[in-house]
């Protein structure tokens, strides 16, 4: 089967003496931080457009995505509660680590039918949306959260608090940028996430999912799955230990076999604007107010 | 109906209240209710009447009309016309006068409105007449402020109102559930068709009559009524843009299922099972009446009742002494009484469920304590209840019971306890009793729930918005948060 891969890196290979044989990279998932096959054991080949074989991708089942949700949410709490400064560093340093591999993303979309210049521009933007979401990681519970004016003898506030364990359907129709869209606003707010790799544009996936690897993020807190939607929709919206499932573009009739599956435990269907906005954080969030008394007698207001 | 029996206890003395009735003189109740369509009162196409009782006497107070499919249709109708003709049209800053009228009404005849909530729905005068008709007027006066300020609640985005909302209130907080769902929906620039419960619907056909009073335009504001069909024929209307519903969890999750493959939004304000933790740190005799009125407030009536008391060991002993000799002072009885600590229970339907959950905790050998007051012999009543020797997995520590009934367990550790409290499906509330500063911010952020008391109990607010996590519903009412709801971005 190897020999039937086409090498990875064209420029690469190019260079290669023609003795050398090239190692070539074997796709498995990537589940509480690291990467196994799926435990089905089944694949799909994932074609170029001459239709010969580029890898052999995880055909993901029910099991896996199973037991990435019991790593999502073995690594939520720890990942909530730390500082939200911390939190955009490590996002940061995800976009760090993307910038460092850019030329590996460009050759991988390429690959997967993308044109050089697109390629590029993907890779651009896509380190560039988690900047922009590593900055929103300690400002939108300061733009967003509410100091209520309580009438009476009280204080209290509004805040934004993750929704818990996330399950995300990447936009199908891009290779990375979909996947980063719809990861980084999940994540930066507290959320841990599992998360569907688009299927005919895999590749990246799993290799942004080693970019997560090196960059502090910890295990359990972005899980990636590849394989058909079709087939682990169902499980998606039916986990009861999945608090919200997210979205950037599906189907409207599969939208709505979800969204029946999901009313067992209410868990929240999300759709998810891809342009960088705070509002796409706030979907995930859920707001909670806390309230005090203040030592301050007939202060009451709901008088007449 | 009087307390002739209820005393209160100081020392080897003894005291007997004397009956002290609110007055009913200055109340108006028709005999005979239509349903409130196009800003008119209309006779139901169903012909058909249904009566609400006054649950502590069990007579019959009014007949109210039953709507149908085709008077759902009309209110449905008059709501959109409304909408495309003069509520969408009208500035925000028109729409803000209109709804502080309607504050300003409620708050002239607050009186009037508390009278008929304590008649209708079973609660005690003090609690109407204190807590749920000036919070109802609050709740338009507050939110009547935002309808000319949106851009300011949306940073960035403009937005638009989603059209016609359905509405869906339950029998505990009769009106004041009616403000929390017409105020914000006015407010955004939506119209509204109201279904109050149908064990209580007076206060809501008493606010239509206001409505007509505040000259509020044809159509925008619809009240029908109607039991579980009723609602039904709302939930499931095409020309509904959303819905908004307070209720059971078990319906919210058929409402929510309704409006799969439409493009209804949906706000669900649902059950709770509230965690109410209290430290050994924490100032006792204060815990103990939060405690109090954490669970006997409105009957026990109430989706955020703090029903799972957690004692830290140390103090368990004093804390149940305390509580039991607390709950021998509550009187229950006339709702009108202004003595009355704890009114009728709504329905004989909701007595009955309250019954099958006292047996059940009976029959899995928990201890039982209940008040020796008694109870007049006409009416729905319940004492209150406190439960020990429960376990986690006891089928009322679980369930929501919504009565006054008090399950109560015993923790050691911090961590014990978040565990504990969090391990339900249900997450609208939350209480903590301690007097550490830290102790309070770590435990209120490790709630897994929408609103978290520390040091106080079953507060609420126009301003502070409230809703749950989980099981509980999503959506946030009152506040800013609670304007996103009812609107687009376009």
């Amino acid at each position: 089967m190897a020999t039937q891969k086409k090498d990875l890196s064209a420029s690469v290979s190019k260079q290669t003496n023609s003795e050398r044989i090239q190692v070539l990279k074997t796709y498995k998932v990537f589940i509480d931080g690291k990467f196994p096959r799926t435990e089905s054991g089944r694949y799909y080949p994932l074609l170029d457009q001459q239709g010969k074989v580029i890898a052999n991708m995880c055909l993901s089942s029910r099991k896996d995505f199973r037991n990435a949700v019991v790593a999502a949410r073995k690594a939520q709490v720890n990942w909530a509660s730390k500082s939200a400064f911390n939190r955009s560093q490590i996002l940061y340093r995800m976009a760090e680590m993307l910038e460092a591999r850019a030329t590996q993303f460009v050759d991988e979309l390429m690959l997967m039918g993308c044109s050089k210049s697109a390629a590029k521009q993907e890779v651009e933007q896509s380190v560039d949306l988690l900047i922009y979401y590593a900055g929103w990681a300690d400002k939108y519970g300061q733009v967003f959260s509410s100091v209520n004016p309580v009438s009476g003898s009280y204080f209290n506030f509004s805040t934004y608090e993750p929704m818990g364990v996330a399950a995300l359907i990447a936009d199908g129709s891009s290779g990375l940028l979909g996947l980063v869209s719809i990861i980084a606003p999940v994540i930066v707010g507290g959320n841990s996430a599992v998360v569907l790799a688009s299927y005919t544009k895999p590749l990246c996936a799993i290799s942004f999912s080693e970019v997560i690897a090196t960059s502090d993020v910890p295990a359990g807190v972005v899980n990636v799955l590849t394989g058909d939607l079709d087939e682990l929709y169902t499980y998606f919206a039916s986990h009861m230990d999945v608090n919200a499932l997210v979205y950037q573009n599906v189907e409207d009739s599969l939208l709505e076999k979800m969204q029946q599956s999901a009313v067992r435990n209410l868990k929240r269907i999300k759709k998810l604007e891809a342009a960088p906005s705070p509002y796409a954080i706030l979907a995930c969030q859920e707001v909670k107010t806390t309230w005090h008394p203040i030592e301050r007698i007939g202060a009451s207001g709901s008088g007449y | 109906m009087t307390n002739k029996k209820a005393k209160l206890k100081l020392g080897n003395t003894s005291f007997s209240y004397a009956p002290a009735p609110e007055s009913t003189s200055h109340v108006n109740i028709k005999s005979q209710y239509d349903l409130f369509i196009g800003g008119k009162w209309q006779k139901p196409s169903s012909k058909k009447y249904f009566t609400t009782l006054n649950p502590s006497t069990e007579k019959e107070i009014a007949k109210v009309a039953l709507a149908d499919k085709t008077d759902v249709n009309k209110a449905v109708m008059a709501a959109r016309m409304a909408y495309e003709t003069t509520w969408s049209k009208l500035s925000g800053k028109e729409r803000g006068k209109y709804i502080y009228r309607i504050a300003r009404l409620i708050q002239e005849r607050a009186r009037e409105f508390a009278v008929i909530e304590s008649i209708d729905g079973g609660k005690p005068i003090r609690e109407s007449r204190d807590i749920d008709v000036p919070l109802a007027a609050a709740h338009f006066f507050y939110t009547a402020g935002w309808a000319d300020k949106l851009e300011y609640a949306f940073p960035q985005r403009e937005v638009s109102p989603l059209g016609v909302a359905g509405q869906i209130i339950p029998w505990n907080f009769p009106l004041l559930m009616a403000a929390w769902k017409i105020a914000p929906a006015l407010a955004t620039g939506n119209t509204v068709v109201l279904k109050p419960a149908e064990t209580t619907p007076l206060t809501a056909l008493k606010l239509a009559e206001l409505l007509q009073d505040a000259e509020l335009p044809d159509g925008v504001v619809n009240i029908i009524t109607g039991a579980g069909e009723t609602g039904a024929h709302l939930v499931n209307h095409k020309d509904v843009n959303k819905i908004a519903f307070t209720g059971s969890t078990h319906v919210g999750k058929l409402i929510q299922s309704a409006v799969v493959g439409t493009s209804k939004k949906t706000t669900l304000e649902l059950g709770g099972k509230a965690a109410n933790i209290i430290f050994e740190d924490a100032p006792i005799d204060q815990a103990v009446e939060g405690i109090i009125n954490g669970i006997y407030f409105n009957q026990g009536h109430v989706c955020c009742a703090g029903s799972r008391l957690f004692i830290q060991e140390p103090v368990y002993d004093q804390v149940i002494q305390k509580l039991k000799d607390r709950i021998s002072t509550l009187i229950v009885g006339d709702p009108l009484d202004k003595n009355t600590d704890i009114g009728a229970i709504n329905s004989k339907e909701q007595l009955k469920t309250i019954k099958k959950y006292i047996k059940a905790g009976l029959e899995e050998g928990a201890e039982i304590f209940q008040s020796a007051c008694s109870v007049p012999k006409e009416g729905f009543w319940v004492k209150p209840t406190l439960f020990t020797g429960v376990a986690q997995s006891s089928k009322i520590v679980q369930e929501e019971i919504f009565g006054p009934v008090l399950t109560v367990q015993s923790f050691r550790t911090v961590d014990e306890v978040i565990q504990k409290a969090n391990n339900t499906p249900y997450g609208l509330s939350a209480g903590i009793w301690t007097d550490k500063g830290s102790k309070i911010f770590n435990l209120t952020s490790q709630m897994k729930a929408g609103v978290v008391w520390a040091n106080t109990y079953n507060k609420f607010d126009p301003a502070s918005p409230f809703g749950g996590y989980k099981e509980s519903g999503f959506g946030r009412e009152g506040g800013l948060q609670g304007l996103a709801p009812y609107v687009q971005f376009n």
